[in-house]
C-alpha cells in the first residue's frame, strides 16, 4: 500500500512526514514526536490553532493563556541557537500564532472570521455602502452630531455613547452567534464596523480639540 | 501504546539541546552618545567595565591621517583639537538617505556625501566612510572592552536599537554587527529591554510604560509584564529627537550672546561641550555661568533651570503627546500605568521627571542606572537565547508597512503594533490590459501620501503574463521577523505562474558592498565568516544525525542488519566529518546520511499510515493539542 501523504494536507491528511527523520507525524503535532524536531504550521482554524473551542464568546483570559503558552515553546526566541530549518519553522509559528491571537481578541474581526469560517460572503471593502436604512439614518445622524460638537466635552459624551453602542453591539452578536442567526450577525458586524469608526474619528476630534484649546 | 507514541507532543524542553552553549553572548547597547556591554550569568547581570572602571563607552570614532582608528574616551577628548577627523551621535544617521540628513548635516563638520543607493557617506581624514562602518568600528571597541573584560572571545551578542528605528536603520545597525564581525543573535528594542531588566530584577508585574528619551531618539512602550511573560502592548517614538537636542538650544543661545560671526566646526563642538555640561550642571544646580573661549575671546553665559525649562517645553511637549498616543494605541488610560520605567541619560533633567510623573500619575522608576539598564537587559536576553530561559519576549513593530497604490496613496499591510514575528499578504491587479510588469514601492510609515512616509525599497515585477486588466492577481506579501526586519515577496497567482522577488530594503549595503568591506577590514574577519559558516553546517548536521538516531530507536526493528549496517556507516562518516574543518564534507556527509536514511523513511511513513489508517482516534489528539 502506497499513500502519497505530500498533497494531502490539513486534517484529511491523518499522517504527515517529518521534514527532520523524515517519519510519520501527527498533521497537529507541534514537536516530532520521535526527533523532537518543531514543526511547521499545519493549516488549522484559528480557533484550532489555539486551543479554543469555536465560538463567538471567547474567554479572553484563557485564550491569551492559550496564546502564551504555545509561544513559550514557539518563538523563535526559543530557537536562537538552532539550524536554519528550526528558525524558519518557529518564525512561521509564531507568526500563525499571532495572527489567530490578533484576529480572536478583537470582537469584530472575530466575528467577521466566524462569518467567513461558516460560509458568509462579507464584503471586505471599507467603503462598503449600507443598505440597510435604519443603519445608515443612525450614522449619519452620528456624524452629523460629531461635526458640529465644537467643544472636547461634547465629544466626549458622543465618545461615551458610542462606545457604550460598541458594548451593547458585541453582546446582541453573541445572542445572534448563539441562535446561530447568521444573517443577524452579518448585519451587525456592519454595525459594529460603523461605530468602531466613528469611536476612532471621535477620539480624534477630541484628541484635536484638546491640543487646539 | 502504539497509538500513544504516534501522537505524543514532544516538549521542546525535554529534547536535548544540541550542544549546550558554552560560547559568550553579551547584551550591547549601542547608543548615540554612550555604548555600554553587559553580560549575565546564570541570570545575574553585570556591566563590563575598562580597565579605570567606567562602564560608558563614548560612541565617538576618531580617525587618524595615517588610518588609526581610536574609539571611546580618548577619542571624545580629540574632538576640539581636530573636529574634522572625530565622529559622534553616527547614529542618528544610520540607515538614513542624504534627504534625511540635511536636517542635522549642519552640524556635522564632514562633508556629507551619497552613493548609488542613496546612503549617506561621511568623507573624514581623507576616508569615505558610511555610518555601517562607523558603527562597526564602535562596535569592535565594544567588543574589545568585553573581551578583556571577561577574559575571552566574544563573538555574539543581543544588540539594541531604538523601537522607532525604521527597517532601513535596523538592518544597518545589523550590518554594522556584521562588518565588526559580530553573530547578532537578535535585535531588541531598547525601552523592551529596560522593562526586561526591571522585570527579571524588581519583580515588576502588571502594566508598565518605559520612558526612554537618549542621546538622539525618542521611545516609549506600554508594556504588559506577569508571570515571565513581557508583552509589548505598544510602542512609539521620535527617532530624530533626544538629549542632543537639548544640547543645540543651549549651545545656539551661548553662540548667539557671544555674537560669533563665523561658526566653524570647531566652535560648534566647543559650544556643545559646554552646552552638555551646562545641562548636566543644571539636574541638580538651580543656576550657573559658564565660559566659552576661543580666538582669545572669553565669553560668559548664564543660564539657571528655570530658563532651561522654557527653552526645552516644546521637546517635552512632544515627547507627551507621543505618550498619550501610545496609551491610546494600547486601549489604556495613565491610571492603568502601575508605573514608568526611565531609561537615558536625558531622562536625569528634572522638568523631563516632572512631566511624567505628571502625565502618569506616578512617581518614575529609576532605580536602575537609566545609562545601563538597557545593555543589562540585553545581557538577560542574550543569556536567554544561549541558555534558554522561562522569560518571553513578545513585541511589536513601531511602524506601519505599506505600498503604494494608484494617485500615490499609502495601502497599509501590517500596521503598527502588530505582534512580531508577522506575516501579511495583499492581492492587487494589473490595470492595463496586456500589463506584463508592476512597480511595487514598500513604504513605512503612518500618513497617508507616499510622499509623507519612508520609502524602503522599489521594485518591478515582472514576467506576469499578458491578460486583460483586472485579470492577474499579484499577492504581495509582508514578512516582519523577530528582530523587526522587513521582507517583501511578490508573486503572480492568478497562472500559476510564479514570479517571486526578495527585497532587501534599500539604504543598506549591497551583498558586494558588504563582500567588499569585509574584504577591506580585518584579515580575521573573513576567517570569522568561513568559521561561522562552517559552524552552521556542523549544527545542521549535528541535528540530522541527532534525528536519525532518534528514528533508529524508535523504528530499528524495520531494518534488516544489513541495511542497518548501511545507516550506520553513513553515521560514523558524517561524525568523522564534523570533526574535521571542511565545509564541503560536512555537507557531503550530510548528503550520504540522506540518501542512505531514505529507504528506511519510506518504511517509516508506511508503518506510520498503516497504524494511522488501523484507527487511531482524532478525539484523543485533538484533547491533547487544546491543553
Ligand atoms: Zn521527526
Amino acid at each position: 500500500m502506497k499513500i502519497d501523504v505530500h498533497h494531502t494536507d490539513g486534517l484529511e491528511a491523518c499522517v504527515v512526514e517529518c521534514w527532520s527523520c523524515k517519519g510519520p507525524a501527527s498533521p497537529r503535532a507541534l514537536f516530532c514526536s520521535v526527533c523532537g524536531a518543531v514543526q511547521p504550521p499545519r493549516p488549522l482554524d484559528h480557533f484550532q490553532r489555539l486551543g479554543m473551542m469555536p465560538g463567538f464568546d471567547v474567554d479572553l483570559s484563557e485564550l491569551e493563556r492559550h496564546y502564551f503558552g504555545f509561544q513559550r515553546r514557539l518563538h523563535p526566541d526559543r530557537f536562537a541557537g538552532k539550524s536554519g530549518k528550526e528558525k524558519l519553522h518557529s518564525q512561521q509559528q509564531a507568526m500563525a500564532l499571532n495572527e489567530a491571537y490578533e484576529t480572536l481578541k478583537d470582537p469584530l474581526k472575530r466575528a467577521v472570521y466566524l462569518l467567513k469560517l461558516k460560509g458568509c460572503k462579507l464584503d471586505d471593502a471599507d467603503g462598503a455602502t449600507i443598505s440597510d436604512p435604519k443603519l445608515l439614518m443612525e450614522q449619519m445622524e452620528a456624524r452629523e452630531a460629531l461635526m458640529e460638537a465644537d467643544s472636547a466635552e461634547e465629544v466626549q459624551a458622543i465618545l461615551a455613547r458610542t462606545e457604550s453602542d460598541i458594548a451593547f453591539a458585541v453582546d446582541d452578536l453573541s445572542q445572534a452567534f448563539q441562535a446561530a442567526c447568521l444573517m443577524g450577525a452579518e448585519k451587525l458586524v456592519l454595525r459594529l464596523k460603523y461605530l468602531i469608526r466613528l469611536s476612532d474619528e471621535a477620539r480624534g476630534r477630541k484628541a484635536r480639540l484638546m491640543k487646539g484649546a | 501504546m502504539s497509538d500513544e507514541i504516534l501522537f505524543d507532543i514532544f516538549e521542546p524542553g525535554e529534547s536535548p539541546l544540541p550542544h549546550a552553549n558554552d560560547e559568550v553572548a553579551v547584551g550591547i547597547d549601542l547608543g548615540t552618545t554612550n555604548s555600554v556591554v553587559a553580560i549575565s550569568k546564570d541570570g545575574r547581570p553585570e556591566v563590563l567595565r575598562d580597565a579605570k572602571a567606567r562602564a560608558l563607552i563614548p560612541s565617538v570614532v576618531a580617525y587618524g591621517q595615517d588610518g588609526s582608528v581610536i574609539v571611546g574616551h580618548e577619542a571624545r577628548e580629540q574632538i576640539l583639537d581636530r573636529p574634522q577627523d572625530v565622529v559622534s551621535s553616527i547614529k542618528r544617521l544610520m540607515g538614513r538617505g542624504l534627504e534625511d540628513v540635511k536636517a542635522v548635516a549642519g552640524q556635522l563638520p564632514f562633508v556629507v556625501d551619497q552613493d548609488a543607493t542613496g546612503m549617506v557617506r561621511l568623507i573624514v581624514a581623507g576616508r569615505t566612510l558610511s555610518p555601517v562602518e562607523i558603527s562597526a568600528d564602535i562596535l569592535r571597541a565594544v567588543r574589545d572592552q568585553a573581551e578583556r573584560a571577561l577574559g575571552k572571545k566574544v563573538p555574539k551578542a543581543v544588540i539594541t536599537v531604538p523601537a522607532y528605528f525604521d527597517d532601513a536603520a535596523r538592518t544597518a545597525t545589523k550590518d554594522a554587527a556584521r562588518l565588526a564581525g559580530i553573530e547578532v543573535l537578535r535585535l531588541v528594542n531598547e525601552p523592551t529591554a529596560a522593562a526586561l531588566a526591571y522585570g527579571l530584577d524588581q519583580g515588576a508585574e502588571g502594566l508598565y510604560a518605559v520612558y526612554d528619551l537618549g542621546g538622539g531618539t525618542f521611545d516609549v512602550s506600554l508594556l504588559r509584564m506577569e508571570k515571565g511573560v513581557f508583552q509589548v502592548k505598544a510602542t512609539g517614538g521620535d527617532a530624530a529627537l533626544g538629549g542632543d537636542d537639548i544640547d543645540h538650544l543651549i549651545a545656539e543661545k551661548f553662540l548667539a550672546e557671544r555674537g560669533e560671526a563665523k561658526l566653524d566646526a570647531g566652535k560648534v563642538k566647543q559650544a556643545l561641550m559646554t552646552a552638555r555640561v551646562a545641562k548636566e550642571c543644571l539636574t541638580s544646580r538651580d543656576g550657573g555661568e559658564w565660559m566659552l573661549e576661543f580666538e582669545g575671546r572669553t565669553s560668559r553665559h548664564q543660564l539657571t533651570r528655570a530658563e532651561l525649562e522654557t527653552m526645552i517645553a516644546p521637546l517635552v511637549l512632544r515627547t507627551m503627546t507621543i505618550c498619550r498616543q501610545v496609551l491610546e494605541d494600547g486601549g489604556a488610560q495613565p491610571a492603568d500605568v502601575k508605573g514608568v520605567v526611565l531609561v537615558g541619560g536625558s531622562t536625569r533633567v528634572p522638568a523631563v521627571r516632572k512631566a511624567v510623573a505628571d502625565l502618569f500619575g506616578t512617581l518614575p522608576l529609576a532605580n536602575i542606572n537609566p545609562d545601563e539598564v538597557v545593555a543589562v537587559g540585553a545581557a538577560q536576553q542574550a543569556e536567554a537565547l544561549t541558555h534558554g530561559s522561562d522569560t518571553l519576549l513578545l513585541d511589536v513593530t513601531p511602524l506601519s508597512l505599506g505600498l503604494e497604490t494608484m494617485g500615490g496613496i499609502v495601502e497599509k499591510v501590517i500596521f503598527r503594533n502588530t505582534p512580531i514575528p508577522t506575516a501579511m499578504a495583499q492581492e492587487f491587479t494589473t490595470y492595463q490590459d496586456g500589463q506584463t510588469a508592476m512597480m511595487i514601492h514598500v513604504v513605512q510609515g503612518e500618513r497617508e501620501l507616499v510622499s509623507q512616509n519612508r520609502s524602503l525599497a522599489r521594485f518591478t515585477l515582472s514576467g506576469i503574463p499578458p491578460m486583460a486588466a483586472g485579470a492577474a492577481r499579484i499577492r504581495v506579501t509582508f514578512t516582519v521577523d523577530a528582530d523587526g526586519l522587513l521582507t517583501v515577496s511578490a508573486r503572480e497567482t492568478a497562472t500559476g505562474v510564479e514570479s517571486e522577488v526578495q527585497v532587501k530594503p534599500s539604504y543598506g549595503l549591497s551583498e558586494d558592498e558588504m563582500a567588499d568591506m569585509l574584504k577591506d577590514s580585518l584579515e580575521h574577519a573573513k576567517e570569522d565568516m568561513a568559521a561561522r559558516v562552517l559552524a552552521e553546517a556542523k549544527v545542521e548536521a549535528r541535528r540530522n544525525a541527532l534525528a536519525v538516531i532518534a528514528a533508529l530507536s524508535h523504528d530499528g526493528d524495520l531494518l534488516s542488519p544489513e541495511e542497518r549496517l548501511v545507516i550506520d556507516q553513513a553515521l560514523a562518516g558524517l561524525d568523522c566529518a564534523c570533526t574535521g574543518n571542511d565545509r564541503d564534507v560536512v555537507l557531503a556527509a550530510s548528503e550520504e546520511l540522506e540518501a542512505a536514511t531514505k529507504p528506511f523513511a519510506e518504511k517509516r511513513m508506511d508503518r506510520g499510515i498503516r497504524k494511522a489508517l488501523a484507527g487511531v482516534s482524532m478525539d484523543n489528539l485533538e484533547k491533547r493539542v487544546g491543553e
